[in-house]
């Protein structure tokens, strides 16, 4: 039977501002979306403030006037760095795993021989010590479920951190279900979940017992799924991944394995390509991109390799060469010679809707012509200084800065933002 | 406008920097088995654990003794085991602090090295907030002052 874990970081940008920021361990944080919009990231003491999800900035701004809160600007080179290196921490004990978000990744534990909640101990540990993040862990037979116990195992302090669905009685199971609302489950959304009510399917139990072959007629195979996954038949694969909300995805297998730096590039290219003009079609913008490369999980016989990466964009933006320019970019830095990649992906975060489109300058997007000329930009960029050649899009973009009032420094990538460590004395 | 200025070199291939081709009578430890393309990558030599190496700098002379001087750059490697007798960085309260560890019968001790200044040694614990937050593994200095 499959095993699957779900790992996700708690408050995950406010987390990664408290590892250099002791002083704010145990109170309120919040984190703004791009431009300081609105609340995308509340620890627990900024939600028993009684400060919603999405709450604009004025809303909480009298209560940092008060001192009762503490406000960040999104950091997104501290997060990306912050989210390479839990990956890069759980990939050293577990085999095969997948990142899903910036802060949360499947990991497969099929068939390994330890306790799954001893591992997810493990697991939630070395990410606490290596990183200094805290981590739940939620595992199951499926997808679906692993994602609830995840669920669970952040709302109920008492699991300390890690639930695994097989180590609960029949009985335990039934109930955990029934405590949540249908809406809780992954892939049921407010709408389907209104859809459900109408037919008296309020909770995950409900839900998960529900005649599949009514949930297929009603809403489709996609729900059906959902119905089946519930019930612990696994039938999402590590590398099915249905798109977190607020995160565009686009990746695919290859037909043949691909070796060369130039043919990835191209794949990748295209995806970006494809993801800028659905992001362009859904007048959005995004303001993280990442990469992800894969080698073939089921070819034993070939070295693995498995990574991902993200990089902040300057500008939050929908233009296609700035976001295929930061995905070459990152995939130079994660490119392995000499593995056979089966896989290659793109996905687009932060995405914020509403702001100023950029026009699309270079058409078609993918021409090896127009690559090139990346490529011609990148070198004068290199050779003369960061900036002497830019996208018009880009000079538009420099004419209004983003708006960032609260911004952390970059602990983990600039010199200039390092932090210190006292050798002075304290004053006793 | 900023500088720009080049990521903490923890990334492979982030720092590199042209291989010389003399020998350096000093006896430089040698991880010549580590370049590649004609390049030595610093990351090889100063990051055993990738995701778990910070950066940071030192500020004051309580460590000047044990080689830490104000402003130098420390490496600090949250993976590894601190034992007694490493140096490490120390979460007190709410600042981060250096000093050298010591295991003691009576429970652990945190050193400073300066004899020229008697500062107290540390015996963190009680109800006060403390953790070992990583140890150092090179400490980075500018030799010539026309590098600063």
């Amino acid at each position: 039977m499959p095993t699957f874990a779900l790992i996700d970081g708690n408050s995950f940008y406010a987390s990664c501002e408290r590892v250099f920021r002791p002083d704010l361990a145990k109170t309120p944080i919040v984190v703004l979306s791009n431009n300081d919009g609105c609340v995308v990231t509340r620890t627990r003491e900024a939600k028993a403030l009684g400060i919603r999800m999405g709450a604009p900035y004025f809303e909480v701004a009298h209560l940092e006037r008060k001192g009762l809160l503490t406000v960040f600007s999104s950091n997104y080179e501290l997060y990306a760095d912050m989210s390479r290196r839990m990956m890069d921490t759980i990939a050293s004990l577990v085999p095969r795993f997948e990142v899903y978000s910036i802060d949360e990744c499947f990991a497969d534990l099929t068939g390994l021989p330890d306790d799954p909640t001893d591992l997810g101990q493990r697991i939630r540990a070395r990410v606490e010590q290596w990183v200094g993040l805290p981590t739940c862990v939620g595992i199951g037979p499926s997808k679906t479920l692993a994602k609830f116990c995840n669920h669970l195992a952040k709302r109920h302090g008492k699991l300390a951190g890690v639930l695994d669905w097989g180590g609960l009685s029949p009985e335990r199971q039934a109930k955990a279900l029934a405590s949540e609302p249908a809406a809780e489950v992954w892939g049921i959304g407010r709408r389907l979940a209104e859809q459900l009510a109408g037919l008296g399917v309020h909770n995950a139990l409900q839900l998960a017992r529900a005649d599949p072959a009514l949930i297929r007629r009603r809403f489709g195979v996609v729900v059906e799924r959902v119905v089946r996954e519930l019930n612990g038949v696994s039938c999402l694969a590590l590398e099915d991944v249905a798109p977190p909300r607020q995160q565009l995805v686009r990746s695919r297998s290859f037909g043949k394995l691909l070796h060369e730096r130039d043919a990835l590039a191209a794949a990748l290219a295209h995806h970006t390509a494809q993801a800028a003009h659905d992001l362009r079609a859904q007048g959005s913008v995004a303001g993280l991109l990442g990469v992800q490369l894969h080698t073939h999980r089921f070819r034993e016989q070939d070295a693995q390799y498995h990574a991902c990466d993200w990089r902040p964009l300057p500008v939050a933006s929908s233009d296609t060469l700035a976001l295929i320019r930061a995905a070459l970019a990152l995939l130079d830095r994660l490119y392995r010679k000499g593995y056979a990649y089966k896989k290659v992906g793109v996905m687009l975060a932060e995405l914020q809707t509403g702001a100023t489109r950029q026009a699309d300058w270079l058409a078609p997007e993918t021409d090896p012509a127009r690559l090139a000329l990346l490529g011609a930009l990148d070198t004068v960029n290199h050779r003369y200084g960061r900036g002497t050649l830019r996208l018009g899009a880009e000079a538009i973009a420099s004419g209004w800065q983003m708006r960032r009032d609260k911004p952390s420094p970059c602990y983990t990538t600039r010199f200039a933002e390092l932090p210190s460590a006292d050798a002075r004395m304290q004053d006793e | 406008m900023t500088p720009h200025l080049n990521p903490v070199a923890l990334a492979p291939a982030a720092a590199t920097t042209a291989l010389m081709h003399a020998r350096v009578q000093a006896g430089f430890p040698s991880p010549a088995e580590s370049y590649a393309a004609g390049t030595l990558d610093f990351n090889q030599y100063l990051v055993a654990h990738p995701p778990a190496t910070f950066a940071l700098y030192a500020a004051g002379d309580s460590m000047s003794d044990a080689g830490i001087d104000d402003g130098d750059l420390l490496v600090v490697d949250r993976a590894r085991e601190p034992l007694s007798g490493d140096i490490v960085i120390v979460q007190l309260a709410t600042e981060f602090t250096v000093k050298r560890l010591r295991k003691t019968p009576a429970g652990l001790e945190l050193h400073p090295e300066n004899a020229r200044v008697p500062y107290p040694i540390l015996r963190p614990g009680g109800d006060e907030e403390w953790r070992l937050v990583g140890v150092v593994t090179f400490i980075i200095k500018h030799a010539c002052p026309r590098s600063r």
